[in-house]
């Protein structure tokens, strides 16, 4: 039998890859459109509903950024919410850290997989930074040395917590004492119904993947090229021997965006059409600008880049989402050369160097793009990020999806149990002691 | 919401575990191995909406529900089910795209909590129910071991006494950080205008960010920037409840809330709580604060069976139930007579009634297919539900002004 498939469906976030413009893009803040996104999802049997965080609204040049989608919800609260709308879709949020403490993210992830029947996944973010930390009593700047640190003992800690009552439903106190949580008391919830919902994790750099090796149970990246998610694939897997686990045990899911067409002929011209409304004249300046760190808005985004380099000195121009990382004398020297090799204007050479879609094809191609990358191991799996809100997961539901359960690699029912953890193949909840002590002996 | 009048009671419920008795979930109706799931939520829900209850409310708190030492097992439940709690905001949010009408006000404790996840949690659930959410702020003495954070309240186990002065001085603190995290929900409800996305194409713009507002809310305890992540929910401003039983929080409700719940025990206490609440009011700029007395019920349909039962209950228990409320038994006949009793008294002034089953979900029946259609006989509970958010079933106003909105843009 084929390698299985996971398939997420990434609710459209709040940067340029949405498109707000288009006349079908309906409100990112109605419940329906949560509600629309996760029926399709499950009506085409994904694996889960996926919804990222943000906790302070982004700004560049110290104002608030309004070139892309802005507004979301708590992802806890509307994750519960489209629990009332499906049976079997696992749901899964981003939730920082940082901005909370282990007995409340236990407690809301416990209450989250009772009130699903056994789907809640939990996307571990640490990245704490002072911008963010405004909204916050408890902004404490991190050292990013410290970030996974912390977080594995916080991960830690809510398994704990979650196994905390006995097996046949009592109440049973515990007692924490680490470096960065000493905590004691009773918690309020028996075991749930996966007694640890699903962990991801997001971070790309070392210590991120060895977070994911000893304290995941999937990765979320953006590798999703295939000879890129092959490296990446072999590299993280490669770190779970040490620790006691299985390659499968770990899944990697690739975000992915895709364009449809009749024809490959038919996509492409959508995936140029989505380009342009994904890079607006105004977002062309502004991508330029997060380059440049200057303000560059006197340019016109359909004449040449501007003459002069990248501006070094000047602290970060942009504030509440991950800095590009980088040299950006470079990126601009690489830019310049292909602007004047095809003659291109700013939007033109923005379009053609940021972000485009990962598959552009035909059902039949996609389907056997996704299938290739899951069978030669450069995943496990994708979550779907769509254009549009709420129905850009339509057309592949509908169409590519059947294409994949013809090839063997996805389920046309739901079959394998009833949590998220059975879905993804998974197996039961590893005990929080198991985790501790093979992190602990190999750290 | 004048009190007198054709179909002006209000009656809401008030949910909490198997019911308010400690004893309720030896019941045989009892649903005690049910209580995490959200099978029994919805069942409640769906039974409150159709007695076209005014809200419903889940109370919640951070750390287990008190044991009443009551032996476990009569009936298969667990001990440990009772006492355990579900986070009362996920909850309500599960059972909001099931129901269409009913209030939805979970509890949230404000102690140790970010009240920027409340404020958009809130305004979450106000999507989800498309307008009909609250939240009730509550205050917690005895749960900072959970979080390790507090050195003011890891000091003081939950035994710190009560009535000394040092008990009291720890209450009055709570208290103002609850009046401050208030502030910051409003805050941040208001921090985006109702017109702040303007989809504007040719200009490239997703919102106007000159309707986009920060707070920058400074107090004692923690400080807040904003603007929310959340645009401003269907009702602009949730409605916030608070639970007062004495000075302190009598001034919380005053300063603070929409929504007061009180415990008399006869109309004459309710006039006097009354009064003391609005003799904080002075600087209140809300709409008057509606209260809502709150009794314990149990209720059965032949004269003396409600009494009897709960005679059982106690005796179960090992000990008469104590609450803070009047605790009443009856037949609904009895009971809608009592709350017209009080509710009829022109001093009283209460804007209506929150109802605790002494056991779930029994006495909930009881309300709604008892007690409801009673009051609908005499023509003082409506017979269909007629606003569709909770502002307008208050008689609040159904969408309040926004504080940061420009007078130019408030009167456009």
């Amino acid at each position: 039998m084929s390698k299985q498939v996971i398939l997420g469906a990434h609710f459209p976030g709040v940067n340029n890859t949405t498109v707000w413009s288009d006349p079908d893009s309906g409100s990112q803040i109605t419940f329906s459109s949560f509600a629309h996104l996760a029926r399709t999802a499950e009506a085409a049997k994904f694996d889960f509903f996926f919804l990222a965080e943000g906790l302070r609204l982004r700004e560049q040049r110290g104002k608030i950024h309004d070139l892309d989608v802005v507004g979301r919800p708590n992802t806890l609260t509307v994750l519960a919410a489209v629990a009332a709308v499906t049976e079997k879709l696992g749901l899964v949020g981003t939730i920082q850290a940082t901005y909370n403490e282990p007995y409340e993210i236990a407690r809301q992830f416990a209450s989250l997989d009772h009130l699903s029947g056994g789907r809640a996944g939990w996307n571990v973010v640490t990245s704490p930074d002072a911008f963010t930390g405004e909204n916050f009593r408890r902004g404490g700047y991190l050292d990013r040395g410290d970030r996974y640190v912390r977080a594995a003992e916080f991960v830690q800690v809510t398994r704990e917590l979650w196994e905390s009552w006995t097996r046949d439903g009592r109440p049973d106190p515990f007692r924490i004492e680490g470096p960065n949580f000493d905590i004691s008391g009773d918690f309020t919830l028996p075991r749930s119904p996966q007694v640890h919902p699903v962990i991801l994790q997001a971070g790309d750099s070392d210590g991120g993947r060895e977070f994911a090796a000893h304290s995941a149970d999937a990765v979320f990246t953006r590798h999703a090229k295939y000879d890129d998610g092959r490296a990446f694939y072999k590299d993280v897997k490669s770190r779970l021997a040490r620790y006691g686990r299985s390659p499968d045990s770990l899944k990697i899911l690739p975000g992915t965006t895709f364009t449809l067409g009749d024809t490959e002929a038919e996509a492409h011209e959508r995936a140029r059409h989505v380009r342009r409304q994904q890079v607006s004249p105004q977002t062309a300046i502004l991508l330029l600008e997060q380059v440049w760190n200057t303000d560059l808005s006197s340019f016109d985004p359909d004449g040449p880049l501007p003459p002069f380099d990248p501006d070094l000195e000047s602290e970060s121009i942009i504030q509440g989402r991950a800095r590009q990382t980088g040299d950006a004398l470079e990126t601009a020297r690489k830019w310049r050369t292909i602007a004047e090799e095809k003659n291109l204007s700013i939007r033109d050479l923005i379009i053609e160097v940021t972000g485009r879609q990962n598959f552009i094809g035909t059902p039949a191609q996609i389907a056997e793009g996704i299938n290739k990358s899951v069978q030669d191991d450069a995943c496990d799996g994708f979550i779907l990020v769509p254009s549009i809100t709420p129905a850009g997961l339509d057309e592949f539901a509908s169409k590519v999806v059947p294409l994949l359960a013809e090839r063997g690699a996805f389920r046309s029912e739901y079959e394998e149990g009833t949590t998220l953890r059975d879905r993804m193949g998974l197996g039961p909840a590893r005990p929080a002691s198991s985790w501790a002590s093979a992190r602990e002996e190999n750290s | 919401m004048s009190r007198t009048g054709p179909e002006s009671l209000h009656l809401a419920v008030a949910l909490d575990g198997a019911g308010w008795h400690p004893a309720a979930f030896q019941e045989p109706g009892s649903r005690t191995d049910e209580l995490f799931t959200a099978g029994y939520w919805a069942d409640l829900a769906r039974e409150a909406e159709a007695g076209l209850l005014d809200f419903l409310t889940i109370e919640d708190s951070l750390g287990l529900r008190p044991w009443g030492g009551v032996t476990p097992g009569r009936n298969g439940s667990r001990s440990g089910d009772v006492q355990g709690r579900l986070d009362a905001v996920l909850t309500a949010a599960r059972i909001a795209p099931l129901t269409s009408h009913i209030g939805i006000i979970p509890a949230a404790v404000v102690t140790h909590t970010e009240p920027f996840h409340v404020s958009t949690a809130i305004a979450t659930l106000d999507y989800a129910s498309e307008g009909r959410a609250g939240v009730r702020l509550r205050v917690s003495r005895d749960e900072a071991r959970h979080f390790g954070r507090r050195a003011d309240l890891g000091q003081h186990s939950p035994a710190v006494t009560r009535g000394t002065p040092e008990a009291q001085r720890l209450t009055a603190r709570l208290f103002d950080e609850a009046a401050d995290y208030a502030e910051v929900l409003r805050r941040l409800w208001d921090s985006w205008e109702d017109d702040a996305v303007i989809r504007d194409v040719p200009a490239g713009r997703f919102i106007d960010r000159g309707k986009l507002h920060y707070i920058d809310f400074e107090g004692e305890w923690f400080s807040v920037r904003g603007p929310s992540i959340t645009p401003r929910p269907p009702q602009g401003q949730p409605v916030i409840a608070v639970l007062a039983h004495a000075d302190v929080p009598f001034r919380l409700a005053a300063r603070s809330a929409d929504i007061a719940f009180v415990t008399p025990h006869g109309p004459d206490e309710a006039a006097g709580i009354i009064t003391k609440i609005n003799s904080h009011s002075a600087e209140r700029t809300l709409d008057p604060v509606r209260v809502y007395a709150d009794l314990t019920v149990f209720i059965d349909e032949t004269p003396g069976t409600a009494a009897a039962r709960r005679a059982r209950l106690d005796e179960a228990a090992g000990a008469a139930y104590r609450s803070d409320t009047e605790i009443v038994a009856g037949t609904p006949t009895e009971i809608a007579d009592l709350l017209l009793s009080w509710s009829g008294s022109p001093d009283a002034g209460l804007a209506g009634f929150r109802l605790r089953p002494g056991t779930l979900p029994y006495d909930l029946s009881g309300i709604t297919r008892g007690l409801v259609p009673e009051l609908q006989r005499r023509g003082v509970f409506r017979t269909s539900y007629a606003e569709s958010d909770l502002r307008s079933r208050l008689g609040l106003d159904p969408h309040p002004a926004n504080r940061y909105a420009s007078s130019e843009a408030a009167s456009a």
